[in-house]
């Protein structure tokens, strides 16, 4: 089957692709050979298709009849051509990603330059040409940006910035040591002989080494996702790789006005005024980014009502980032970086959660689909005989060269930032950084874009290039993971996210601070906790909207996001058993549990099991469930009895809704707006259920006062409860239902729901009745009696989650039916609440 | 040269010092000089009102917590040798050191730096970290930024997630197990103490 299937996309694949390269064919006739079509095609494409449109699309002003359909190739052909070649591209991924043992040998961007080839063989054996390779204009300007945005936007914001020092030093000193020693290096062997008779001077070389000193994050990010290595790894080889293309291009273009200034004219005022532009547009180049940071944080403080297009802008702004840095001829791609990674906090607390999900995914599509696009290209660009100038001496040698001095300069710089780091990079790190150096679609770019006028050499320098490329991405990229593996690079360990961890640290931070006070020296926390401070004072007034000041602080951030987890959790566990009606079925999972617990425990404790049966009779009592209650028996090992009590339990489900749900649910509006999503409620709506919540919660009160503990199903997550480990963490239920408050408090339009949170019950482990205590405290099999104390009394308060969320309707759906015969008043609530508490 | 040792010279039982805490002279000589200008009256102790008058440790949320710990119950004074040695809680852990079989367990290790931290939670020393206490920490961090309510079950929260035998408090083993995918030699070191 996995095979026909990959059989039948191939064949899809080829299919479209014949027929882009038909309609290419089509054109070719009338054009010269080797015309760049490209995607996004460019100028020159547009006018070779205009000198066809007077006998096609427009020959319309001279009918005789009218045409019913006609022919109009001409009109659609440059957009028509670009989508083709984005859906080979990605269906190219989609082919790439279809055989998990093979990615897992092979990186993804190797396989997809392979791919390249096949279908760059394909044109060729269709045209007898090359008629499409990536062209400069359209990689830089419309493939790059959006890659370089989306790496910055999702940079881990504070392991860049604490790192920052060691990627500069990487990136700007590493860079220019290998720009300068790969070029000088080169020519050196030149001169020696090793390459016979080149047209090729010590400038050019140096231009040359400046290009291939690009380390692509493209390629990086593509191979390193794929290894997880530790995080200051991580950073520092992205970090180093991302800024080292702003550096590159610099330095691309200080070389490159060097040569077409020529040899003698260069003197040592020309030389300062190269390093004083060096300086001035990378500077340059990262504050513009940072201004656009700025403007950026500041329009979405004022976007909230135009929530659709939020997103949008920060991608426009973005882009605009990039384009007025080219415009000043500062550095682009340093601009939109820092752009990136400098709102990305203050956009996200401004805007939506909804919007700030859409610009990641959107962001992550369009960077992906890029990177999709220009590994094929790369792969596509080399089957073309007409670049293909080829000179072995020179070859291996660019290829020895960049690898060792990559090697070298890793190691020296390393060795340098290790004196005075705190926790220094050990030496396998060292060597995957250096190894990790792998170039990409900046490096071709780059020799694509050079002046064959100034460079006579330039085919042997675009093929060189090529063949580096290939080099580093599909033969280290291959290596990269068994590499790893042996030299047994440390990890990422993937630390779960908790309240404690992240309090520890603020706690950390302020003992440090204040130890350092009292050193009275100033050390890198006294940096950190001053900016803090000003973040604190000045930037977050003026780039955040008051609301998100209020809720900034990360401990509390951390809090949200947990209780937006379990909330989901909530829903799936719900959902994995066929909806969340499961919650209703209260009574016979209490049954349930009790004869399960019968079996396990009743020798042990057959006191318990005498108070188990008055709970039960407790559970009888408590209108919420006895409205639900079961008539069927209640242990089932038989799946479909259990669909058909479900199936039961739906229908009275059905019944009560209809007569207790609220009017103003049924009248349902036309849903669909262009502008808005589509959140139905109403300002009544939400005190109907507000209010219905708040009794269905006194009734879980109530139950828990009287020592009811409706228990659960046991089973119900078998493999979490038998990997309750000592530090437990998933498995503990409790930690969902103190806290339903929460997120209900941020929500809550009613004055009235901050009071009662405040008197909202603690755990109640200890309360006298409150369920059987764990008869064996180390037992794997923990607690039944806690899940199930744990979780049920306070269902419809952990559904209330979901209600300000909107996750799912079914929720609110429960809270009216947890009330469904409950008529009592608020106030009571209170007092409930305290004996509880007690 | 001459000075550092006679600065050395001065204070009493350097070696010991020295050989407990790790530090090297110029760290014992630096610290030293420190503490002489924090003693402000010259009486060979500091009090809380020495530290008290560093105007940042004023600024600092949880530095009344902090001065505290250098002070052992009951003390109302802290000499140089204690205040040595609670610094050398954050001199990063040296790996090329060659580790001495028999040799007490530095002050700088992982153990210690977070018994360290946890006192500083742990106001009433009875080995265990209650809800209150959590609840002050919390609430002089976050100041003004949540109420009181989201306070307290950001505190349960967090209680629950380290409380492994569900008496509503943390004790240290509970403390350490949950912190421990945290890099505590990381997050507790300060690096020019090496």
């Amino acid at each position: 089957m996995a095979f026909l299937q990959q059989f039948a996309l191939l064949l899809a694949l080829l299919i479209i692709f014949s027929t882009s390269c038909k309609t290419a064919m089509l054109e070719v006739d009338s054009a010269e050979v080797g015309l760049n079509y490209s995607l996004k095609s460019s100028a020159i494409e547009n006018i070779s298709t205009s000198t066809n449109d007077s006998t096609g699309g427009h020959g319309s002003s001279t009918i005789t009849t009218l045409p019913i359909v006609i022919w109009k190739w001409h009109h659609v052909e440059t957009p028509y051509l670009v989508a083709l070649w984005i859906l080979t591209c990605w269906l190219c991924k989609l082919v790439a990603e279809l055989n998990h043992n093979i990615t897992s040998v092979i990186p993804e961007s190797g396989l997809l330059i392979m791919m390249g080839f096949i279908l760059g063989g394909i044109v060729w054996g269709a045209d007898k040409a090359q008629t499409f390779k990536l062209i400069p204009v359209n990689f830089f300007y419309y493939l790059l940006p959006q890659i370089v945005l989306d790496a910055s936007y999702c940079m881990p914001n504070k392991l860049f910035f604490s790192n920052l020092g060691a990627i500069l030093v990487h990136a700007v000193i590493g860079t220019c040591w290998n720009a300068g020693t790969v070029g000088i290096a080169l020519w050196g062997c030149y001169e020696g002989g090793a390459m016979g008779n080149l047209n090729i001077g010590l400038l050019q070389f140096l231009l040359f080494g400046a290009l291939m000193s690009a380390v692509d994050p493209v390629a990086v990010i593509a191979v390193f996702e794929e290894v997880h290595v530790n995080e200051v790894l991580y950073i520092l080889v992205f970090g180093e790789s991302l800024l080292n293309d702003g550096v590159t291009v610099v330095l691309y273009n200080v070389f490159d006005a060097f040569v077409s200034l020529g040899g003698p004219k260069i003197n040592a005022a020309e030389i300062i005024k190269g390093i004083i532009s060096f300086f001035v547009v990378s500077f340059g180049g990262s504050f513009l980014g940072v201004v656009f940071a700025v403007l950026i944080s500041m329009l979405t403080r004022v976007t909230k009502n135009v929530q659709v297009i939020e997103a949008g802008f920060i991608i426009v702004l973005g882009y605009l980032s990039y384009l007025t840095a080219e415009m000043l001829s500062l550095s682009a791609i340093l601009s939109i970086t820092f752009c990136g990674v400098c709102c990305q906090k203050y956009i996200t607390a401004n805007m939506d959660e909804k919007s700030v999900t859409t610009l990641r995914y959107v962001l992550k599509v369009m960077a992906n689909g890029s990177e999709t696009m220009i590994f094929v290209f790369l792969g596509l660009s080399a089957i073309d005989q007409n670049i293909w100038v080829w000179n072995t001496g020179f070859i291996l040698l660019t290829i020895l060269f960049i690898v060792i001095f990559r090697f070298m300069g890793v190691f020296f710089l390393n060795w340098l930032l290790n004196q005075s780091r705190l926790i220094p990079i050990d030496l396998t790190d060292q060597f995957v950084m250096g190894y990790g150096g792998l170039r990409g679609a900046v490096a071709y770019g780059l020799a694509a874009s050079l002046d064959e006028k100034k460079i006579p050499e330039k085919n042997l320098m675009l093929g060189t290039t090529l063949i580096v490329v290939y080099f580093t991405v599909i033969l280290q990229g291959i290596t990269m993971k068994p590499l790893v593996q042996w030299l047994k690079v440390k990890k990422a360990t993937k630390s779960d996210l908790t309240l404690n961890g992240k309090m520890n640290n603020r706690v950390f931070e302020h003992v440090l601070t204040a130890m350092e006070d009292i050193c009275g020296r100033m050390g890198d926390n006294w940096w950190t906790r001053h900016w803090n401070y000003f973040e604190d004072k000045y930037v977050c007034w003026l780039l955040m909207t008051s609301d998100a000041r209020k809720h900034k602080d990360p401990i509390f951030g951390v809090f949200h996001k947990l209780n937006l987890e379990d909330a989901k959790k909530y829903v799936n566990e719900g959902e994995s058993k066929g909806s969340l009606a499961f919650i209703r079925n209260y009574d016979n999972a209490s049954v349930d549990f009790k004869k399960q617990l019968a079996l396990e425990y009743a020798d042990i404790m057959p006191d318990i099991m005498n108070d188990m049966s008055e709970y039960d009779f407790g559970i009888d009592n408590v209108p919420v469930t006895s409205v639900m209650k079961n008539p069927l028996p209640s242990v089932s090992l038989n799946v479909h009895e259990l669909d058909r009590k479900s199936m039961l339990n739906d229908l009275s489900a059905h019944h009560l809704l209809d007569q207790h749900l609220y009017k103003s649910r049924r009248d349902n509006r036309p849903t669909y707006s262009r502008s808005h999503y589509n959140t139905s409620e109403n300002p009544d709506e939400m005190q109907e259920i507000f209010q219905r919540t708040m009794r269905s919660r006194l009734e879980s009160f109530k139950s828990a006062k009287m020592g009811v503990n409706p228990a659960k199903k046991l089973s119900k997550h078998p493999k979490k409860d038998s990997t309750h480990k000592p530090n437990g963490k998933p498995a503990d239920p409790h930690r969902t239902h103190p806290y339903g408050d929460e997120d209900f408090e941020f929500s809550a339009d009613s004055a009235s729901s901050s009071e009662i949170a405040g008197h909202f019950p603690r755990r109640n482990t200890n309360a006298p009745g409150a369920g059987v205590d764990n008869p064996t405290a180390n037992n794997m099999a923990v607690a039944p009696s806690q899940t199930a104390q744990g979780r049920l009394p306070w269902t419809p308060t952990n559904l209330r989650h979901l209600a300000p969320l909107r996750m799912s309707t079914r929720s609110t759906d429960s809270f009216a039916m947890a009330d469904a015969s409950v008529d009592d008043e608020a106030p009571e609530e209170k007092s409930g609440s305290h004996h509880t508490r007690l | 040269m001459g000075s550092t040792s006679s600065t050395l010279l001065k204070i009493p039982n350097v070696e010991v010092l020295m050989q407990e805490t790790g530090f090297s002279p110029a760290h014992i000589i630096r610290l030293h000089d420190r503490f002489k200008a924090l003693d402000k009256e010259g009486r060979g102790h500091l009090c809380p009102q020495d530290f008290g008058a560093i105007k940042e440790l004023a600024m600092n949320p949880i530095g009344d917590r902090i001065i505290g710990a250098f002070f052992s119950p009951g003390k109302e004074t802290v000499d140089f040798h204690t205040f040595v040695k609670i610094l050398a809680h954050f001199r990063p852990v040296d790996k090329d050191r060659p580790k001495e079989p028999n040799s007490p367990e530095p002050i700088n290790s992982r153990s210690n730096k977070l018994k360290f931290a946890f006192q500083l939670y742990d106001q009433d020393k009875d080995g265990k970290i209650s809800r209150d206490e959590l609840l002050k920490v919390l609430r002089s961090m976050l100041g003004m930024q949540v109420t009181e309510e989201q306070l307290e079950s950001i505190a349960d929260r967090t209680i629950q997630e380290a409380d492994l035998d569900r008496d509503e408090a943390i004790s240290f083993e509970e403390f350490r197990k949950s912190l421990e995918k945290v890099n505590i030699d990381h997050k507790m070191s300060i690096r020019f103490l090496r």
